[in-house]
């Protein structure tokens, strides 16, 4: 069982007692219990099952404009009177900064709205063997299968922010996850691919039977790739595909990124850095949502925010900190975003497709090939060749580059985004992107 | 005093209680142990002209695991004691209540040691880590009218591990680790760059940071950051590649290192697993994975389950010698564990991971390398990769790389990534060279959700073709 509300705030607020005592002007704790329950199958047998319960306090102490921080798992009086101790002690030797504080007073989250986050009900190992035997048994249809790992896990996770000015909330979360990684071969090639789904609540799970099935058609259309020569061609983005390049966009404006100089969006608000079409929003309050939250990881209550509106970047994401810095007040975004997406385009996912006679349609990219200081990306990737809107083969070895500041303003987005990450963006095309091939 | 720690000292549990429980809920399984440890860690990072964050960690918990046949059960938690290990063990024996094992007792010995019992994080007051932050900013920032950031952090760690096996059998080992980062960004005519260097391994600060060594570090990082600020577009395409000694040799963890992993040839799914005996790379090459290199980054005196480390031969001469094992693998595999049995931490399970794999030295020079290159590139400094290992494609990000041209190097390029295959990419390699280096110690090797520490080297070496992601056709 999850530790409950009492526990945490006990906890939370006996930190904050004893910061003071030892010579903390202000202070801020955290304290997350997080307990999971994982059963994996292989091959259609049981594999591996794996219980976590873990515990974490988080600290920081500040004395004036200095500050410190510490962090454990052991949450007992003993060894916490130790750490916070030791915190303090770090306090004082560090130097000043002048931007050090805890969030404005005004600022904090008043109210904790019920999103719909939790779901109490507990699923027993043998319905999760249950519900996995139904998926790799509509995964392992066609002999060219050769291995299906599949996985569900179920969380629960109850945390307490609390300061010195007075905040002390937190609420409980859940989800439930599936997932199956199958590999599949052919003469020729060996290819793996994947399926998943991620819901707060147990009832909206995907079908078992549907994941299995549409894991395996995902790996064996893999099969037999061939690999392209080197040319400039508009790119499609699957949407598991697309979802990254929105969560660089996010790394961009972050303030922190801003402030330090070492962003390519820096001094870019209310300049137009997407094509006319397109909108971004960071909505925190979706119900059930997966990256919904009432407030951030200070407590400064987080509202939506229209990040790009008509292809014009609008807000940066901003904390306390960094926002100080650069003279703007926190938006709630310490820790990032929550539930940020694209809005749909106007066009369907087949003209999309059909819009140009030869495209590359790229469902996996390997590498870590963003750079948000000069914008440039490059990374490994894997798709298939679509001529005149029909998947022709898939192709593989190739890499596909282009620089961020021209990329977002070649994008074209298709109408059929869906809340399946806690970030998501439809089918997204890219012109005048470079393939390296053969 | 620096002592083993005590991990019953505070708790409601006695060691022989503990023990019990091992042995109780191991007793019907082919293996398994109780796995506790204790870490003490803290941050110390210069940004922007100030101690940004100055941090400490403890974290302290076991990980309980019993595995009959194929199948594993897990249970971790943070709480040391009798309740808390006794819902471990309900917990495993549900999990493996319909199958039946007989426990494995062999583990091999050593006495060897491959670095010190020592906690680094004590070794040098909090006041003399700033100070030497705020004068790598200082010096950095007096050597460069157009630096614009300088970053700079250390990452000091101590972790103590033990682990009981049924029977009472208990192994134990104390695993200090470091790591100082520099990084920094100019600009010049609106044009902004970067360029990142560290060092690190198993020892205290001062190794790294006596007599100013760090300003070698903080040298090297500006000296990146200033070739990318001339840098011109990168080409796309296949051509031929020199790779720079040491950290360069990602491309062995990548191409090859993933894929000799014991679980994923046990499981078929390893682009390698009907390799075995067969040549995958070309004459003149051979790769180890050594885990006894003293004060290494990778190097371990025992493994998470504690087997003593080794050197294992992977590739000798060309030819596939040897999987990385761990217990769970070797036994499935009908082989010995090569002491390649890792975890991130007490949260995780114990997968089979590289430890230093290193490319060793061949006879040729680098000039000749260069020499025997029309068109092609030369990479220097790399910033990270990634595998598929069951299509065996792999990637890698070029951070400092020149063009060839005609056998001379030219222009510096922009970063690209490189991408190849990974059972033919060896193949291609057609020139070994004579001066192998070990990276300079700051490797993470991520794999199933867990980062453990790790070290590449090799030597320069030419591979006759490999695709450029670049931009310029």
């Amino acid at each position: 069982m999850v530790k409950d509300q009492e526990f945490l705030e006990k906890k939370a607020s006996y930190c904050l007692g004893l910061a003071k005592k030892l010579g903390a002007t202000e202070s801020s704790v955290i304290v997350n219990n997080s307990v999971s329950e994982t059963v994996n199958f292989r091959n259609k047998k049981l594999d591996e099952s794996n219980r976590s319960d873990d515990l974490g306090i988080s600290i920081t102490t500040y004395i004036g404009k200095k500050k410190s921080s510490i962090s454990s798992s052991n949450l007992l009086d003993d060894n916490l009177n130790i750490l916070i101790e030791k915190c303090v002690e770090a306090t004082k030797n560090t130097p000043e900064d002048e931007f050090n504080s805890l969030p404005d007073k005004d600022l904090l989250a008043k109210e904790v709205k019920d999103l719909s986050l939790y779901d109490d009900t507990h699923i027993e190992n043998d319905q999760k063997i249950d519900y996995l035997k139904k998926l790799e048994l509509a995964a392992s249809n066609d002999k060219k299968i050769v291995n299906t790992e599949s996985s569900f896990t179920q969380n629960k996770s109850n945390f307490i922010l609390a300061n010195t000015e007075g905040f002390c909330a937190g609420y409980k979360t859940s989800s439930f996850t599936a997932s199956s990684v199958i590999v599949a071969k052919d003469e020729k090639s060996m290819e793996r691919d994947y399926e998943y789904s991620s819901k707060c609540f147990f009832k909206d799970l995907d079908d078992a039977g549907e994941l299995g099935k549409q894991a395996a058609y995902q790996t064996i259309r893999k099969l037999s790739p061939k690999k392209i020569g080197s040319e400039k061609i508009a790119i499609i983005f699957d949407k598991r595909i697309a979802k990254g390049i929105l969560s660089t966009f996010a790394s961009a404006i972050s303030s922190s990124a801003i402030s330090r100089g070492t962003s390519f969006l820096k001094d870019k608000v209310n300049q137009k850095i997407f094509s006319d079409s397109i909108n971004v929003l960071d909505k925190p309050d979706i119900i059930k949502g997966l990256g919904s939250r009432n407030f951030d990881k200070e407590g400064v209550k987080t509202d939506t925010l229209k990040l790009v509106e008509q292809g014009v970047l609008k807000h940066y994401l901003i904390d306390t900190y960094n926002g100080k810095k650069l003279n703007l007040k926190s938006n709630g975004r310490f820790g990032g975003t929550s539930n940020l997406y694209f809005e749909n385009g106007n066009i369907s996912f087949k003209d999309l497709l059909n819009s140009k006679s030869k495209s590359l349609y790229i469902t996996e990219t390997i590498g870590h090939g963003s750079n948000i200081v000069t914008g440039d990306y490059s990374v490994g990737a894997t798709g298939f060749l679509v001529e005149n809107g029909e998947f022709k083969y898939p192709i593989n070895e190739i890499t596909i580059a282009g620089n961020f500041k021209d990329m977002f303003q070649h994008i074209t987005l298709a109408n059929d985004l869906e809340f399946k990450y806690a970030t998501n963006s439809p089918t997204m095309m890219i012109e005048g992107m470079v393939v390296a091939g053969k | 005093m620096l002592s083993m720690n005590n991990f019953f000292e505070k708790s409601d549990i006695s060691r022989s209680e503990a023990e019990n429980i091992v042995s109780d809920t191991l007793s019907k399984c082919d293996d398994g142990e109780l796995y506790l440890e204790n870490t003490k860690s803290e941050t110390l990072l210069l940004d922007d002209n100030k101690i940004k964050n100055s941090s400490y960690n403890s974290d302290l918990g076991f990980g309980f695991r019993a595995i009959s046949d194929e199948i594993v059960a897990y249970s971790h938690s943070n709480e040391i004691s009798k309740n808390s290990l006794r819902q471990s063990s309900e917990n495993l024996k549900s999990t493996l209540k319909s199958v039946k094992g007989t426990y494995n007792h062999e583990i091999p010995k050593s006495n060897k040691k491959y670095y010190d019992n020592i906690n680094p994080i004590e070794q040098k007051s909090l006041n003399e880590k700033i100070k030497i932050l705020n004068e790598v900013n200082n010096y950095l920032r007096s050597k460069d009218n157009n630096i614009k950031q300088v970053t700079a952090n250390f990452l000091g760690e101590q972790k103590s591990v033990e682990i009981i096996r049924s029977g009472g059998e208990s192994l134990t080992d104390v695993r200090p680790l470091i790591r100082f980062n520099v990084s920094v960004m100019l600009e010049k005519n609106g044009r902004k760059e970067s360029g990142v260097y560290g060092v690190g391994g198993r020892q205290s600060y001062d190794f790294y940071l006596k007599d100013e060594n760090w300003k070698s570090v903080c040298d090297e990082a500006l000296r990146i950051a200033s070739v990318n600020l001339e840098s011109k577009p990168a080409p796309a395409g296949e051509m031929k590649v020199v790779l720079g000694p040491g950290w360069p040799a990602i491309l062995i963890h990548e191409a090859v290192g993933h894929g000799l992993e014991g679980d994923f040839n046990r499981k078929k799914t390893s682009a390698f697993h009907n390799l075995m005996g067969q040549k995958v790379a070309s004459e003149g090459v051979t790769i180890v994975d050594d885990g006894t290199i003293d004060n290494r980054r990778g190097s371990l005196t025992i493994d998470d389950e504690g087997t003593p480390t080794e050197k294992t031969v992977l590739i000798e001469n060309g030819i596939l010698k040897n999987f990385m094992q761990d217990r769970l693998n070797a036994r499935l595999m009908k082989t010995r564990s090569t002491g390649s049995g890792r975890r991130e931490n007490y949260r995780h399970i114990v997968l089979p991971r590289m430890r230093n794999t290193m490319m060793l030295s061949g006879n040729q020079t680098q000039d000749e390398m260069i020499k025997a290159v029309d068109k092609g590139i030369f990479a220097v400094s790399f910033g990270g990769g990634q595998v598929d290992i069951t299509s065996g494609k792999f990637v890698f990000n070029c951070t400092e790389a020149y063009e060839i041209v005609n056998g001379k190097i030219g222009s510096p390029i922009k970063g690209a990534t490189l991408i190849g295959d990974g059972p033919s990419s060896l193949k291609e390699v057609s020139m070994v060279g004579n001066d192998m280096m070990m990276d300079p110690g700051i490797g993470t090797c991520g794999k199933a959700g867990q980062g453990v520490p790790v070290g590449v080297a090799q030597p320069s070496i030419l591979i006759n073709k490999m695709t450029v992601g670049g931009t310029k056709l």
